[in-house]
């Protein structure tokens, strides 16, 4: 693959109800900072692939509404992924690869303030054998997190322990929704949602908008900002219905990061990642991914993270940045995952950076129960 | 800009969407569910190639890509994975707690999404024999099986 | 890897019609890639990417790409989703040419599809319109298109009857397409008889609602030609999705297309568009816009849409047929309208296309048209580019 590289990143805020901004103004903001961040003019960007998805903005042609604000009116080609933003950033890489063009803009929005989380995620369920039933997101993936602990013997408490890193982490992170200092007994009597998925062990559905910088080599090297290269990328989605499954196996994660993995020869990456950005929308899924990434054995994790080796001083550090648990945009959640690893790559993460890393994963995912992945190996030496 | 900004009173429009559905279901779900109501029976698919067997049906094997052919499965069988929802989320059609799982019928390949029901919440099992209740009323759909009970 | 030229090695369409009771959306989907599939000689296992979209709220189904595994073959492959519209098709003809040309996958398939009989279309296209400016006073798709008529009308002196021309074209081409949903001739009188919809929109100047899905399968040059004898190459593509709110349109031309024609023809060397080009699919939604954006293309000088028409050189047989399968008016699967265009001129280019065959095809174009008076165009070649 040739070489590409982020040299540009904007977040704003997470918050649980932007009510001052319309999704054009949070990707006004998202894009003016990674232009900023890159010192860049948006002149200077060749296309742009914008990230929405049309239940969650009310809005049939979601991408519409941040046409202006994402440089659609300047003349430019762009597109839209409907999915996450990991998935928008890798069809924006797809644009430069092909020679296309030399920059892309990828931006990933939503605000969940503005709906009604429990009928937006209803409606992925077949509307021919499985709606009529009622389930959403959170009662899907509460019987994930049931066979996934059952499966491996793990216990409520190995799952709080992920919520109290990340809140925890997230009082580092100044863009985060939920800085909060917990125990575990604090998640365990939190209000059982569904079993055995406790509040706390739930992500928040927030409002945010992510905007990163793709460049070909060309154009990184001659970046005012230091290049964090694209090492290895590759998506995998698995069957639909929660049946043909074994939702206690990552199989499709698994797929997509060993062949990120072999893009960037990374033979052994719990030991040669030292930074993970993963998707965490619920506590259970921060160990299932881990495991799924390669960073631990197959029921692994929940011993690792008791060992204290996900924490920021640990030696792999996972979601530094407080991840989902700490604020959870929707759609841009795994935007938000690559520019916080290239953060930590540049050495800007501040008060959570892990010292001296060098590279990093980031994941995001689609679908219930996180049947499509997609996963980014990030590297900051040439 | 900004200072004009925080003075301004920020409003809020609420709408609905309102979009009527008929989804089609097709013929392979529509013999699934006239088999449900007229004979309470649940039939599935084989893949020729693979010999995996669906439930729900599959018109064609989602790995294989051949055709399936029709065979019936026991309306009994395993659980796979549970949950008992708490909160009254905006999606459950019925009071909490209410109890969905995946149930794989004996000589299926899948599982079954439906709801657990005639067992109290802290007495379900991952591993505990289930069987179908059929409802009384039934209109071909996936409620046409009411729930699934305690075997 | 890197920098990769790419073909079109096959495409499959279902017979499209305004509804398909006998499957569900998946199985749709799956028709058409068994036929794409079966057209390039290949199985499932070697389709390295899928490309797939449509509009959600045409059928109601959220992380709909995640659900269609079953029928698209996306099980344990690389799935991504591309929406924008109308434009959704020519979109996902864009996406896949460059998933190919990128070097990552060697064979990409592509899937636009739409069961528009599912719902109500002009309450799910509404909600495309900004809730707080646009939506309220501005209802479904037609009312832009009726004042982009008027708004030429006005100008150039053009009439409903021209327009009626070109719907008396594509009907009559579509008669020769097994593919399309409407297969029937109409006269000029019976068009403008035909009851009015948003004035000088009549219901014959229209599309109609279909259930349709196309399947596009893209190779690179390494395997193409060993795939295909005589490929469909893609010389290059280009977009304008530039305007936001309806009512910032410049209503009389179509400025999108006419950026994205200079951009498109100015990479491939494309300088006498008429001379160069045998064949164009245009997504052509309503009639009057098959008079004003061939001005847009550069094809006649403004206001000279309406004679060239009437010359009858856009019908089969004439200097430049235009929608030789029917186009958009004779069948019209949202989320695939786009991807067919593309299709069909393959099949042109592969010389595969029938009755409706465009004698001694080099370049074609096939173009896209929905969201805001967006645009989306692909130049396809017989030959391989430089």
């Amino acid at each position: 693959m040739d070489k590409v590289a982020i040299i540009g990143i904007g977040m704003t805020k997470i918050e649980a109800d932007k009510r001052g901004d319309t999704f054009a103004d949070m990707a006004w903001e998202a894009v003016n900072l990674a232009l900023a961040d890159a010192h860049m003019t948006i002149a200077e960007v060749d296309n742009v692939v914008t990230t929405s998805n049309d239940f969650w903005d009310g809005r049939t042609i979601s991408c519409m509404a941040v046409g202006d604000a994402t440089g659609a009116g300047q003349g430019k080609n762009t597109s839209c992924v409907e999915g996450d933003g990991t998935f928008g950033a890798f069809y924006g890489l797809t644009r430069i690869l092909s020679g296309a063009y030399g920059t892309t803009l990828v931006t990933a929005h939503s605000k969940g303030s503005e709906s009604v989380s429990s009928l937006i995620t209803n409606a992925a369920l077949d509307p021919i054998y499985d709606r009529a039933l009622g389930l959403d997101m959170v009662t899907a993936c509460a019987l994930q997190a049931r066979a996934y602990m059952h499966r491996h013997g793990v216990k409520p408490e190995d799952l709080a322990r992920v919520s109290v890193k990340n809140h925890g982490n997230a009082l580092r992170n100044p863009l985060a929704q939920l800085p909060l200092k917990l125990t575990v007994e604090d998640v365990l009597r939190s209000e059982m949602i569904a079993d055995p998925l406790h509040l706390l062990d739930c992500s928040p559905v927030s409002d945010g908008c992510c905007a990163i910088i793709l460049a070909n080599e060309q154009r990184a090297r001659r970046s005012a900002r230091q290049p964090v290269w694209v090492t290895g990328v590759s998506c995998c989605a698995d069957a639909y219905y929660l049946g043909d499954r074994d939702l206690a196996v990552p199989r499709s994660l698994a797929q997509a990061a060993k062949r990120a993995y072999a893009m960037a020869g990374i033979h052994d990456p719990a030991r040669e990642v030292q930074v993970a950005e993963v998707y965490d929308a619920f506590t259970y899924q921060e160990l299932m991914w881990i495991e799924g990434l390669g960073l631990a054995e197959a029921g692994g994790a929940k011993d690792r993270l008791e060992r204290g080796d996900f924490d920021l001083e640990g030696p792999l550090p996972v979601n530094p940045s407080g991840g989902l648990l700490g604020g959870h945009p929707v759609i841009a959640a795994g935007l938000y995952r690559m520019a916080e690893a290239v953060k930590q790559l540049r050495g800007e993460a501040g008060s959570y950076q892990v010292d001296g890393a060098k590279v990093a994963v980031a994941q995001g995912l689609n679908g219930l129960c996180g049947q499509s992945h997609c996963v980014w190996t990030l590297d900051n030496r040439s | 800009m900004e200072t004009e900004r925080s003075s301004v009173e920020l409003m809020v429009q609420q709408s609905q969407i309102n979009v009527p559905y008929s989804w089609w279901a097709g013929e392979t779900a529509s013999r699934f569910f006239a088999g449900l109501r007229d004979e309470q029976k649940i039939l599935a698919t084989r893949c020729a190639a693979c010999s995996q067997v669906f439930v729900p049906p599959r018109k064609t094997c989602p790995q294989c890509f051949k055709d399936t052919a029709w065979l019936e499965v026991r309306p009994e069988g395993e659980l796979v994975t549970f949950t008992v929802a708490r909160r009254q989320l905006a999606a459950l059609p019925r009071p909490v707690p209410l109890i969905f799982g995946l149930i794989r019928l004996d000589g299926a390949t899948t599982a079954l999404l439906h709801l657990i029901g005639e067992v109290p919440p802290e007495q379900v099992r991952v591993g505990m024999r289930l069987k179908a209740k059929f409802a009384a009323e039934r209109r071909g759909g996936i409620l046409d099986i009411e729930h699934f009970r305690p075997a | 890897m890197g920098k990769k030229r790419v073909a079109i090695v096959g495409s499959g369409q279902t017979l499209h019609r305004s509804r398909r009771p006998d499957v569900n959306g998946q199985e749709l989907i799956h028709e058409a890639v068994q036929a794409a599939l079966s057209d390039a000689d290949l199985t499932l296992a070697d389709i390295d990417a899928i490309v797939i979209g449509n509009m959600d709220h045409f059928e109601g189904i959220n992380y709909v790409d995640c659900w269609s595994v079953d029928g698209s073959g996306g099980w344990m492959k690389p799935v991504i989703k591309l929406t924008t519209g109308g434009t959704t098709g020519s979109t996902l003809s864009i996406g896949g040419y460059h998933m190919v040309a990128s070097g990552l996958f060697e064979k990409v398939l592509i899937i636009g599809w739409e069961k528009n009989s599912e719902s109500d279309t002009t309450g799910a296209i509404t909600t495309a319109f900004d809730p707080i400016w646009d939506r309220l006073v501005f209802a479904g798709a037609i009312s832009g298109l009726a004042v982009e008529a008027q708004a030429y009308m006005a100008r150039y002196g053009a009439t409903d009857r021209d327009a009626a021309r070109v719907a008396v074209r594509d009907r009559r081409h579509a008669c020769k397409n097994p593919h399309a949903q409407l297969r029937q001739e109409v006269t000029i009188e019976q068009v403008l008889a035909s009851p009015m919809l948003a004035d000088p929109i009549h219901l014959l100047d229209v599309c109609p609602r279909t259930d349709g899905a196309c399947a596009v399968i893209m190779a690179n040059e390494d395997v193409a030609e060993k795939l295909c004898p005589t490929p469909d190459w893609i010389w290059g593509t280009a977009n304008r999705h530039s305007y936001t709110y309806l009512a910032d349109v410049n209503f009389g031309a179509l400025d999108s297309m006419a950026g994205a024609a200079k951009e498109l023809f100015a990479k491939t060397g494309i300088k006498e568009p008429r001379k160069q080009l045998q064949v164009i699919e245009l997504y052509q939604p309503y009639s009057f816009a098959g008079i004003i954006w061939i001005e847009d293309l550069g094809l006649v000088p403004r206001g000279k849409g309406a004679e060239y028409i009437w010359s009858g050189a856009t019908d089969l047989g004439g200097e430049l047929p235009i929608n030789p399968s029917g186009g958009v008016i004779a069948c019209n699967p949202i989320g695939a309208t786009g991807l067919i265009r593309c299709a069909e001129v393959s099949l042109q280019m592969m010389g595969r296309a029938g009755e409706r065959q465009v004698p001694e095809v080099e370049l074609g174009l096939s173009t896209g048209f929905g969201g805001c008076m967006w645009t989306d165009m692909m130049l396809h070649g017989k030959r391989k580019p430089e």
